[in-house]
């Protein structure tokens, strides 16, 4: 054998695994779909029905979110057509253009990247079907390509967290952050980043001296931390873009012979599970909540939208914040 | 084993000098990559190298690179040899989910899930599922003859939802000593690097100082020619692919362990990549035969200590794939020998008042069988 035939094969190969992932991962995003399946175009009928694109399931604030937005679609009498992105904007756009086939009434998505949107926003457009963003925004100049925006503010939470801070580094001289931000170049992690960098001008005291993404995940976060307490030493506060993120950091700082919430202060974002219970047992110091329970405000949206009423373009997820106190008398009822 | 795909051997002539031999052994490569990242982390940070006692257990960047890398150096062991059998395993990164799916879901509905029995059944169970799974792989590609990186892919894309769908798609937190030892736990070294040199150990004596090694590269190089020869060819192949997703398994428990956690999208995603270029820059040839599993061990210790260096080094997030890429590109240059050999001709018509070729001493040209741009990693 000639090693050129053998390369060629191997990039027929390639390519034709790249095609089978595609197929599949498609596939498997129809297999998810709600029990309303395949009944047809809501045009006839006065039921609302709504295509959903949701992201995946990369977390459980996602699988949060998921059951929030199925459980008020069908006590809100809606018919819903749900599927799953597995975090590719490709699969997105595909379940999108599904349902403008299908006449949906309503269609409904969570993107995965903020560009690229353009394109099959215009189609919907051109269908006549709304479309209402939930949880995450696009970039795009023509806001007409959309009805509204349903989600949390990314900046504000940020903010909030550099609020606390400032309002905690009060009479100490130097205080050093350590940053664990989100997945480069999502929205969350630009964003948060963002509002938390404006916060904290109004102390010079405070200083940002290590920085670097922890891709969301605990495993991310832990690396990024044992190597941050090397390179920087002196860190005094760990601001991590989610609890999964601070999660980890606290199991390197604990094998640092440090004490998590004590020797570093940790302030995190999201408010899941877990994250509420470390802040609660002390590892954790400060949270500001983002609610992935948008269902009930959703389906209000998309009955209003349907009616042609008019809706703001923006419309901002009720959100609050929690300290170690506030944390133990919510843990109890904590439903994610 | 006439096919004209069988590598060719490294030249090492009878009685050459020391440089010669150092020079003339493909691990000078990979280990000279991994010595300069070392000194380039050292320059930015120059507490880098420095070790300490903490707690009774050693703690230092260099410890955290033995203990974040013994996952990818464990799942690429089993890749080498994989890959030695002309194969290639897709499958790692789902079966690292899967293993930390089940350990994990096992220990938090155990009775007791703080208690040493729970989590070593649980991982117990897992190793049993990831052995299975290997038998899987290991039957489409060697009884049903599919080709490797589509049977392997079907894995690969199934596993993970198999682990969403035994974790139910919820990160599983579970609070329990024993199973964190395995990932975070120290015996003075990490126990992670620890196993990893245990099974590392095994596999080195087991394939050198027997003729499985040997067999292993032979059905890699020309599986009908070894058919022939009277070699078990299939049983070979789906040992190592069983071999692999137990590789894959044990470090699918001390990424889980590390973090007390198993995420099901997250856990080892892109992993079966790393251990792929851990395999390459330790200079096993994809196209299979020949091996290098000290090789592979130094290709992992890159791969890992790069990754340190971006968060040692402060590099921006938004740059991190390109300087990782750059870096992974000059050690692949690094190792081509016909660049190397491009080069050293270059040189030469630099300098033209040197007659002969700078190696010329350390090696007789009657010594060598080929041409050396084509054979020897000069």
């Amino acid at each position: 054998m000639r090693p050129t035939p053998r390369l060629t094969r191997i990039a027929t190969l390639l390519s034709v695994a790249a095609l089978s992932v595609t197929t599949l991962a498609a596939c498997g995003g129809g297999g998810e779909a709600a029990p309303a399946g395949q009944s047809g175009g809501g045009g006839g009928s006065d039921k609302l029905t709504m295509g959903f694109a949701q992201v995946g399931a990369e977390s459980g604030w996602r699988t949060a979110n998921t059951k929030s937005i199925q459980e008020s679609a069908s006590s809100a009498g809606v018919d819903l057509k749900f599927s799953d992105a597995q975090q590719k904007q490709e699969n997105q756009i595909k379940a999108i253009r599904t349902y403008i086939q299908q006449k949906v009434d309503v269609i409904a998505f969570s993107p995965v990247v903020e560009t690229g949107w353009d394109t099959v926003l215009l189609e919907a457009k051109r269908a006549n079907i709304p479309v209402i963003l939930t949880d995450r925004s696009v970039d795009s100049t023509d806001t007409t390509l959309y009805k509204t925006f349903l989600g949390s503010d990314f900046v504000a939470e940020g903010k909030k967290a550099g609020d606390w801070l400032v309002k905690d580094s009060e009479g100490k001289s130097e205080v050093d952050v350590a940053e664990l931000q989100g997945t480069t170049g999502a929205a969350p992690a630009i964003d948060r980043k963002e509002g938390f960098a404006e916060a904290i001008k109004a102390a010079p005291q405070i200083k940002v001296v290590a920085s670097q993404t922890g891709d969301f995940t605990r495993s991310g976060g832990k690396q990024v931390m044992e190597a941050f307490l090397k390179s920087n030493p002196d860190i005094d506060v760990v601001y991590a873009h989610n609890d999964d993120m601070a999660l980890g950091a606290i199991e390197a700082i604990e094998a640092a012979g440090k004490k998590p919430g004590k020797d570093i202060e940790i302030i995190s974002v999201d408010a899941v599970k877990d994250g509420m219970t470390a802040l609660s047992e002390g590892k954790i110091n400060y949270i500001v909540e983002c609610n992935p329970l948008l269902g009930p405000q959703l389906m209000d949206l998309a009955k209003k939208v349907k009616a042609g009423e008019e809706v703001p373009q923006r419309v901002v997820t009720e959100e609050t914040t929690f300290t170690q106190d506030e944390a133990k008398k919510a843990l109890p009822d904590r439903k994610y | 084993m006439t096919s004209p795909d069988l590598p060719a051997p490294v030249e090492r002539p009878a009685g050459a000098s020391l440089g010669a031999r150092v020079r003339g052994s493909r691990l000078v490569w990979p280990a000279l990559a991994l010595l300069l990242l070392l000194v380039g982390n050292t320059i930015a940070s120059p507490s880098f190298l420095g070790v300490r006692l903490q707690d009774g257990h050693l703690y230092g960047s260099l410890v955290d690179i033995l203990k974040n890398g013994a996952p990818i150096a464990l799942i690429a062991l089993g890749m080498t040899l994989v890959i030695a059998t002309r194969g290639i395993d897709l499958s790692v990164g789902a079966v690292v989910a899967i293993a930390a799916a089940v350990t994990c879901t096992w220990i938090a509905g155990s009775p007791d899930p703080t208690s040493a029995s729970a989590a070593l059944t649980g991982m117990a169970v897992a190793i049993a599922l990831c052995l299975v799974l290997g038998l899987w792989n290991g039957l489409l590609v060697s009884v049903l003859g599919i080709q490797p990186i589509i049977a392997t892919l079907v894995l690969m894309t199934a596993g993970r939802g198999i682990a969403m769908l035994i974790t139910d798609g919820q990160i599983i937190t579970v609070n329990n000593e024993s199973f964190s030892f395995v990932g975070s736990g120290f015996l003075l070294f990490p126990v992670a690097i620890l196993l990893a040199l245990v099974v590392f150990v095994v596999v080195a004596l087991l394939s050198r100082r027997t003729a499985l090694g040997l067999l292993v590269e032979s059905v890699g190089i020309n599986p009908e020619a070894s058919r022939l020869a009277g070699l078990r060819s299939r049983t070979i192949i789906w040992t190592v692919y069983v071999f692999s997703a137990f590789c894959a398994g044990l470090a699918g428990l001390m990424i889980s362990a590390n973090v007390n956690a198993a995420d099901a999208n997250n856990a080892g995603l892109f992993i079966e990549m790393d251990a792929i270029l851990a395999v390459v820059i330790g200079g096993t040839s994809l196209a299979g035969g020949r091996y290098s599993l000290v090789g592979t061990l130094l290709g992992a210790l890159t791969i890992q200590t790069l990754t340190t260096t971006v968060y040692t080094v402060g590099i921006a997030p938004e740059v991190t794939l390109v300087f990782k890429a750059v870096v992974v590109i000059a050690v692949f240059l690094l190792q081509s020998a016909r660049v190397r050999a491009a080069f050293a001709r270059l040189g030469r018509r630099g300098g033209p008042t040197r007659p002969v070729p700078r190696t010329a001493p350390a090696r007789p040209v009657a010594a060598r069988p080929r041409p050396a741009e084509r054979v020897s990693p000069s």
